[in-house]
């Protein structure tokens, strides 16, 4: 059964006098336990895809559905409670908050729970360990490598154990090695069936994937079935 | 962790902005609080200085027969030959509910008395309460300190020819004049002043008293409350408050209060303004943060709380820090205002309304940052990105 149903998804934009479409029409079906790369050039509607995966902005027409939920008949509350359930996001540039630590920027999504103080850090440092963190639990995002907090991004998206990631470009800002690591903890959470859907541009990751859509002008052009390999490490 | 543990967080580790709050409100509580315990200190002081204005209320015997003109005050029914006030009864003035106000009680008993070559108008004083009520009296030589000694108003010197250290005799008794008042324009001049005692009895009045002069202090209660409680605890005798006096004093506490309070609302409104300004550009500056904290799921609820929790902590410290820092500031400067006779109190309801006046102008004037914050599209905070 699918997770995600996307149908007749629309959005457009108004800039002054213009209207931007960014997504016309999409239809999308993704099942449970997919890694779906979402590609294309700038503008083609990939974040907005996100965006509105992620309950962030209203469709113009269209519906989106995840887990049986039309997520645009909520109120912005209950979407705001859906997105706290169902999603977990992991945003380009970390989006780290600066002022917190790493145990505590893990902690964001539940300081809001009814979760006992103790549950929350146990649950935290579970994750910060998951990801190789262990012993930058109390380090702030400036105290932390690019790699590093990228990998906070991913234990905050995991804390709350949702059906549903969403990673919007988790390696642009990444070199090669970083971005490599990144994905394989991305792969690693595929296989235990974690559902992710990324947005990237970069070719590089495409191997990584085991469903791949192409997007231009706000439509699909191409999608790609593939089973889902770990790409040969390259020679050091 | 919990949505106040990122305040406090955001506070500890982005110091900067939370001292930049913290200090110009504290400078607004500081100074309004220095403003009002100034006033209060000094409306207190003017209070006892506004007593040299004289007394504010009269006590005569309860008559309908004679009228007596005093002190350019016309009183209904001073009898000279009816019916006294029992002095004993004076101290029940003590007992009444808003005694604390009673500054001086000046009991007097008047008479025509026989002097060489005519009759005068003697009247028996407390020198000290009298002299101490009627600073406009100017004295040369002394006051009545021995039960032989007299002072004479300006015109009765003159009349009978006397200066200091001559002698008088009054109804039989010789007394030495210790004092001569300096004219005063009013009844005053005409007057023989000797001891209450040795005037009652040179009056054949032992015991009694032909008028009280009462000086009461009552900045928050009005004057007509302590007239009826005099009236209750003396039921036999007329009492009457001096409105013109009264309203003089109460005009004047009035203008104090309106002035600090005036300047004090001002106060408020730049510091309330402070708190937007900052607020406002706290929430532009975290708008991102702001659209992290949407997106993984915190509703608008939450982010009007962490806004909100964030001015309120502060405005508290502001408050608690700029009551001590203004307190600090009036006990500092009363000793530069005036002669020093203006004392500060501690006042509870001045203490906890600064905090609590802190803490809502704060959290009102980052209502609509807060408000702003709240409403924000996720996907607008973030594509601020």
């Amino acid at each position: 059964m699918a997770l995600i149903r996307i149908s007749e998804l629309t959005k457009h934009f108004v800039n002054g006098a213009d209207c931007v479409s960014a997504l016309h029409g999409l239809d999308l079906a993704i099942e449970e336990g997919t890694f779906l790369g979402v590609m294309g050039p700038s503008g083609s509607g990939k974040s907005t895809l996100l965006g509105l995966l992620g309950g962030l902005t209203r469709p113009s027409a269209g519906k989106v559905e995840i887990d049986g939920i039309d997520l645009y008949r909520l109120s912005n509350e209950k979407r705001a409670d859906f997105r706290r359930e169902y999603l977990g996001f992991v945003f380009q540039s970390h989006n780290l908050v600066p002022y917190l630590t790493a145990l505590e920027n893990v902690m964001l999504p539940l300081a809001v729970g009814r979760m006992k103080d103790v549950e929350k850090k146990r649950f935290a440092a579970e994750v910060l360990e998951r990801v190789g963190l262990k012993d930058r639990l109390l380090h702030l995002p400036q105290q932390l490598s690019g790699g590093e907090q990228e990998r906070v991004a991913i234990a905050r998206a995991l804390v709350n154990k949702p059906p549903l990631i969403l990673a919007d470009e988790p390696t642009g800002s990444l070199d090669t090695t970083t971005s490599r690591q990144v994905m394989e903890l991305f792969s690693e959470l595929h296989r235990e069936g974690q559902t992710i859907v990324m947005v990237t541009h970069n070719r590089d990751n495409l191997d990584w994937f085991d469903r791949t859509i192409f997007l231009r002008d706000g439509q699909i052009v191409e999608e790609i079935n593939q089973r889902p390999e770990t790409p040969a490490r390259e020679c050091a | 962790m919990r949505l106040e543990t990122i305040t406090f967080n955001n506070l500890k580790r982005r110091k900067g902005r939370a001292i930049f709050l913290l200090t110009g409100l504290l400078i607004g509580v500081a100074t309004v609080v220095a403003l009002l315990s100034l006033t209060n200190a000094l409306a207190e002081r003017a209070r006892n200085e506004l007593e040299s204005f004289g007394a504010n209320i009269l006590i005569t015997p309860r008559s309908d027969q004679l009228a007596l003109s005093y002190g350019g005050i016309t009183l209904g029914g001073v009898s000279l030959t009816a019916h006294e006030i029992a002095e004993d009864s004076l101290a029940a003035i003590g007992t009444i509910p808003n005694n604390r106000n009673v500054a001086a009680v000046a009991p007097k008993v008047l008479g025509a008395v026989e002097v060489a070559g005519g009759r005068a108008l003697l009247m028996g004083v407390d020198p000290e309460v009298e002299f101490g009520l009627k600073k406009w009296w100017q004295l040369m030589g002394s006051r009545p300190e021995a039960d032989d000694q007299l002072v004479l108003g300006s015109a009765a010197a003159a009349r009978l020819g006397l200066a200091i250290g001559d002698t008088l005799d009054v109804s039989g008794k010789r007394f030495r004049i210790s004092g001569v008042l300096q004219q005063t324009g009013s009844q005053d001049d005409q007057l023989l002043i000797a001891r209450l005692p040795v005037a009652q009895r040179l009056l054949g009045k032992p015991g009694q008293v032909s008028l009280v002069e009462v000086a009461a202090l009552c900045a928050n209660c009005p004057i007509s409350d302590m007239v009826n409680q005099i009236s209750r605890a003396l039921p036999d005798v007329e009492v009457q408050a001096v409105q013109q006096v009264v309203k003089t004093r109460m005009h004047a506490i009035s203008q104090f209060r309106i002035f600090a309070w005036g300047v004090a609302g001002v106060v408020i409104l730049v510091g309330a303004l402070l708190v937007f300004v900052t607020m406002m550009g706290s929430v532009s500056e975290r708008t991102r943060e702001i659209g992290i904290f949407r997106a993984i799921g915190y509703r608008r609820s939450h982010v009007l709380r962490l806004v909100l929790v964030e001015a309120g902590l502060v405005s508290a410290f502001a408050g608690l820090f700029g009551y001590l820092a203004g307190v600090g500031v009036a006990v500092g400067a009363l000793p530069l205002l005036g002669d020093g006779k203006a004392v500060w109190h501690f006042d509870p309801l001045l203490a906890a309304s600064a905090l609590i006046a802190a803490v809502v102008v704060g959290l009102l004037a980052a209502l609509q940052p807060a408000l702003r914050a709240s409403r924000l599209e996720p996907s607008d905070a973030l594509r601020a990105l």
